[in-house]
């Protein structure tokens, strides 16, 4: 790992993000095409991609992918996982030897299905007791980290250039209706294959450009509802409070983008009478949870994606659309390169939400 | 037209606009120099007695008892401000003697002196005002 | 009479080239410091009287009067001080107990002066508050646990009552009695214009205030004083006044002097009686009283008024404050060791209590660690000077903060810390007529607004440099500050880094 001081100029991130909205299923090439369009975004210290749809045999069971430093903390978390969890399949993530990607930890996969006598003790619903497992993990078992959790779906990340990480991961094998990946220039944490994006949580998967100047009102606040930011990464908080926001309060997405990019004051107070009571409310209850500073985010969920800017749109971010396939990038270069003939090509304004899902809808 | 008002609620009874008329119609750049020394004479003098004060200067009436009683025509109406005219004044204190807020008082030389809204020293605006620690004298239109 | 072995502490000089016996000096003070001497036809002064309260300098026409202090010195000693050796002979003179006002001005750390705050640099942009929008607005209260909805799915506003701010200030408790008439009409006056909120303090509320309700918080102190349920609803929220930081764990004595006209009226204490809070309030000698009375202000107000618990900063404040959390109050406001006083016991404003900046810290993680950080909003007092430090107030952790000491600068006051001697003047901690009129609350009302206004100014233009564009992404906000000189111990306690960390 390069240390921090041996980092060039920064100039940015990039995130790319494809979605079917009639499930079909399309291998991780293209995706790796776009984000490596956007190389000159990120300096090689990070890069991963997230896949939603690509374990159709396993869906019913949630997908660990887990970095071990070394056999001892292997050791440690599997014997955690036996104990907690009935392990249907496990395996090495097949990897190719690739250059430019170097220092590989252990990275394996397990498809689990929590133990019923320990799920009923917990008195936790299912997810709840998956995710306070993996934050237990990746807090408490030294050199194991959980980095993807969700059903069907999987994150794949590294240090390195994200075109050179999806050839690492062979990408190409799997197929997903639903792809978003990212190229890290990493300024607030050294690059290690953990801090890379997306940064996952059950079925969330967060890959974000900037750097957020409520970072540490918003992990202050989300770290009293029981999530631990290991990372300090301003991905790791926005995707605890989208789970927060989402899973175990029960708002729904255009919701959670009023509350983490929640309309001005000047502009809620020009809207009609319920529009504005609802804006007041959300921002009055959940004021901790709102997001400034520079960044744009896609969010995977199981059968959708979110895109979402910073209220002032500090960052770039484009959509573009054609047929049923809609593609989302920093640049809008990444979408041509994969797409010439685009049926739509458009903006989102700051703190506006782009919401695709499955037809025949999401979860 | 903008007056000088008095708001007997907020005076304080400092007598400072008597020093600041004094030094505005002194026409001395240093307050010190023209009033060391000085027994001042001013446009505005404050009536006091039982906890009231009130700081009182020509209100320049609408329809002034003094300029009717002018018998040399020193006093005149400019532009609303009542001013006397010292040449033309011969001292005869009719004026005085005419107007009912005492607003009038004898002045150098002989001749009458009042209140012309520092139109005609230094100042240029009334210097009361300025000089009020409690905003109790305003110059405003009402 | 004996020896009077006090020498003033101040000495009145009159430069007498500048000096033109305008008298407006004699006139002013109601110490009666200055006279005019027919004879000689020059003013004079008697330095032993001057409490250094600025009224003569400021009005003096010539610039012809300043203050200093007295040169005139004991021996030397590092640990009998001047003000050590003359508190004993004025004890041993009067027998009594020391009074002082305003807050405890001894050199104990500031806390506030000692932290840094962040701006953005390449890697995030700052934000120009002359050209974005940058939000002050603060909702004070609980917030709700759980979202609710109708049948159709919209969501229900299930927020129970609160306090809406349009900057994170308030200005904080001070008595009708301790403070002039004047002095709280200019509050309510200016705390309606800029859309935050002023407090009654224990004196109840003068009859021609109550058109000030939305802006108004009432309090209700150990003594009670003019509560009744028309003031209860008179208010935008109440607040119990468990303490005050510049006295805690005392009461309050508002002499019988000073129980006059309307403040008798007002406090409901017959005229001339001395108005006594009691230290502790007598039906709260636990935290299980406190969330009765808590209640039973909320059902004599029918749960449309949010209740404030004011305490002072003590050593245990964070347990204190964590079992407020729990009691049903939704605000607690802090009151640091710096918090003025229209009157305290010297020794115990001096001695008692501990710096707001390491209570809030405290009382913020506690908070947080114990998940019921949600259940109240905090405001802090006790010596907000600047909006620097509301700054580094909301960044530890407040939601908001009271300011008294500053308001009260605002109106005039010069900080001479002889308030109980009710000759104020200002006009402003006093009650005689004749000083009382010299707040002019027209102008008095529109320097606060001057000053909380320039501070909203400055408080944006510091957010904007964070690249933060509204008030509720710093609170808490912790990373956008930084010590400078202090110990990890200190650190720890704020939760902060060091500088160059």
């Amino acid at each position: 790992m390069l240390r921090e001081g041996e980092i060039r100029i920064p100039s940015g991130c990039a995130i790319s993000g494809i979605f079917s909205k009639s499930g079909k299923r399309i291998s991780g090439e293209a995706i790796i095409k776009s984000i490596a369009t956007m190389h000159d975004r990120s300096n090689g210290l990070g890069g991963g991609f997230a896949a939603y749809g690509i374990y159709p045999e396993y869906k019913d069971y949630y997908a660990f992918h887990i970095f071990y430093d070394g056999n001892i903390s292997k050791r440690e978390c599997e014997e955690f996982l036996e104990r907690h969890f009935d392990i249907i399949n496990l395996s090495k993530i097949p990897t190719r030897k690739t250059q430019g990607i170097t220092d590989v930890p252990l990275i394996w996969r397990y498809f689990v299905t929590p133990l019923s006598t320990k799920l009923s003790d917990s008195q936790l619903d299912e997810k709840e007791f998956v995710a306070r497992c993996v934050m237990k993990i990746n807090t408490k078992i030294d050199g194991a980290y959980v980095f993807s959790s969700g059903k069907n779906m999987g994150v794949f990340k590294a240090v390195g250039y994200p075109e050179d990480v999806g050839e690492f991961y062979r990408l190409s094998e799997y197929e997903g209706y639903c792809w978003t990946a990212h190229g890290r220039y990493p300024t607030n944490t050294p690059g290690w294959w953990g801090g890379a994006h997306p940064f996952a949580l059950l079925d969330y998967s967060v890959v974000h450009n900037g750097e957020i100047s409520s970072y540490d009102a918003n992990r202050r606040t989300i770290e009293m509802y029981g999530y631990k930011c290991t990372l300090q990464t301003d991905t790791e908080a926005i995707t605890y409070i989208i789970d927060y926001l989402n899973r175990r309060i029960g708002l729904n997405l255009e919701e959670i983008s009023s509350v983490v990019a929640a309309p001005f004051w000047q502009v809620i107070d020009r809207m009609p009478k319920e529009e504005k009571e609802k804006h007041t409310y959300l921002r009055n209850a959940f004021p901790s949870l709102l997001i400034t500073g520079p960044f744009s985010i896609l969010v995977g969920f199981d059968g959708g994606m979110m895109a979402l800017n910073d209220r002032l749109k500090l960052r770039s971010m484009v959509v573009g659309e054609k047929d049923d396939m809609v593609y989302i990038a920093s640049e809008e270069c990444a979408i041509r390169v994969i797409e010439q003939n685009l049926d739509k090509v458009w903006s989102p304004q700051g703190g506006e939400a782009v919401i695709v899902t499955l037809n025949g809808g999401a979860k | 037209m903008k007056r000088v008002y008095v708001n007997e609620e907020w005076c304080l009874g400092c007598h400072l606009c008597e020093y600041y008329c004094a030094f505005a119609n002194s026409n001395e750049k240093d307050m010190a120099k023209a009033l060391k020394n000085v027994i001042i004479h001013p446009r505005i003098q404050l009536e006091e007695g039982d906890n009231i004060n009130f700081a009182v200067s020509c209100r320049h009436c609408d329809d002034p008892l003094c300029v009717k009683g002018c018998i040399t025509g020193a006093l005149s109406i400019n532009d609303g401000v009542i001013t006397a005219d010292t040449n033309k004044c011969i001292g005869c204190y009719t004026c005085i003697l005419c107007c009912p807020y005492g607003a009038i008082s004898p002045g150098e030389h002989g001749v009458i002196q009042k209140c012309e809204l520092c139109t005609t020293n230094i100042k240029g605006s009334p210097h009361c005002v300025v000089g009020c620690p409690n905003s109790a004298i305003v110059f405003e239109e009402r | 009479m004996g020896i009077n072995f006090l020498y003033p502490e101040y000495e009145v000089i009159r430069n007498m080239d500048k000096c033109i016996n305008c008298r407006v000096c004699e006139r002013q003070c109601a110490n009666e410091v200055h006279t005019y001497d027919e004879e000689r036809k020059i003013m004079c002064s008697d330095d032993a009287l001057c409490v250094n309260c600025h009224r003569c300098v400021s009005l003096c026409p010539t610039r012809a009067l300043k203050i200093v202090k007295s040169d005139h010195t004991f021996k030397e000693n590092a640990n009998w001080s001047n003000r050590a050796i003359t508190e004993i002979y004025k004890q041993s003179e009067s027998g009594g107990v020391l009074l002082s006002s305003m807050g405890n001005p001894k050199d104990y750390p500031v806390y506030f002066d000692k932290i840094l705050i962040n701006a953005s640099q390449v890697t995030n942009p700052s934000i120009d508050p002359l050209r974005e929008p940058m939000e002050t607005k603060v909702f004070l209260g609980s917030k709700p646990k759980k979202i609710e909805r109708d049948k159709d799915g919209n969501l229900i506003n299930n927020l129970s009552a609160g306090i809406e701010l349009a900057m994170p200030i308030m200005f904080s408790a001070m008595s009708y009695g301790s403070i002039s008439y004047n002095a709280h009409e200019s509050l309510a006056r200016a705390a309606k214009e800029v859309g935050i909120l002023y407090n009654t303090g224990e004196g109840g509320l003068h009859k021609d205030f109550y058109q000030y309700g939305s802006n108004t918080i009432v309090q209700v102190a150990s003594g009670r004083f003019g509560v009744h349920k028309d003031y209860l609803e008179a208010g935008a929220a109440i607040e119990i006044k468990m303490g005050q930081g510049a006295k805690p764990g005392i009461g309050g004595h508002l002499p019988g002097a000073k129980i006059v006209g309307d403040i008798s009226k007002t406090r409901m204490v017959p005229k001339g009686s001395d108005a006594i809070s009691p230290a502790p309030h007598h039906d709260i000698y636990s935290i299980e009283d406190l969330r009765q009375l808590v209640y039973s202000l909320k059902e004599a107000t029918d749960y449309k008024k949010p209740v404030i618990v004011k305490i002072a900063a003590v050593h245990n404040v964070a347990a204190i404050a964590s079992g407020i959390a729990r009691s049903g109050a939704d605000i607690i406001a802090i009151d640091g060791f710096r918090g003025g006083t229209g009157a305290a016991p010297t020794r115990i404003r001096d001695n008692v209590g501990i710096p707001i900046e390491l209570a809030l810290a405290s009382v913020d993680q506690r908070l947080r660690d114990e998940g019921i950080r949600d259940n109240v909003s905090i405001v802090i007092g006790g010596s907000i000077r600047n909006s620097g430090d509301i700054i580094k107030a909301v960044a530890l952790g407040a939601d908001a903060v009271y300011i008294g000491t500053a308001a009260l600068i605002a109106l005039g006051c010069h900080l001479c810390r002889s308030c109980h001697t009710g000759k104020c003047n200002w006009g402003i901690a006093t009650q005689r007529p004749e000083l009382v009129k010299r707040l002019n609350p027209n102008v008095g009302y529109k320097r606060l607004v001057n000053l909380v206004r320039a501070w909203n100014h400055e408080i944006k233009e510091m957010m904007g440099g964070m690249g933060i564009n509204s008030i509720e992404s710093l609170k808490g906000n912790r990373l956008m500050l930084r010590g400078v000189g202090l110990n990890e111990k200190e650190l720890q306690i704020l939760g902060i880094k060091h500088a160059g960390e």
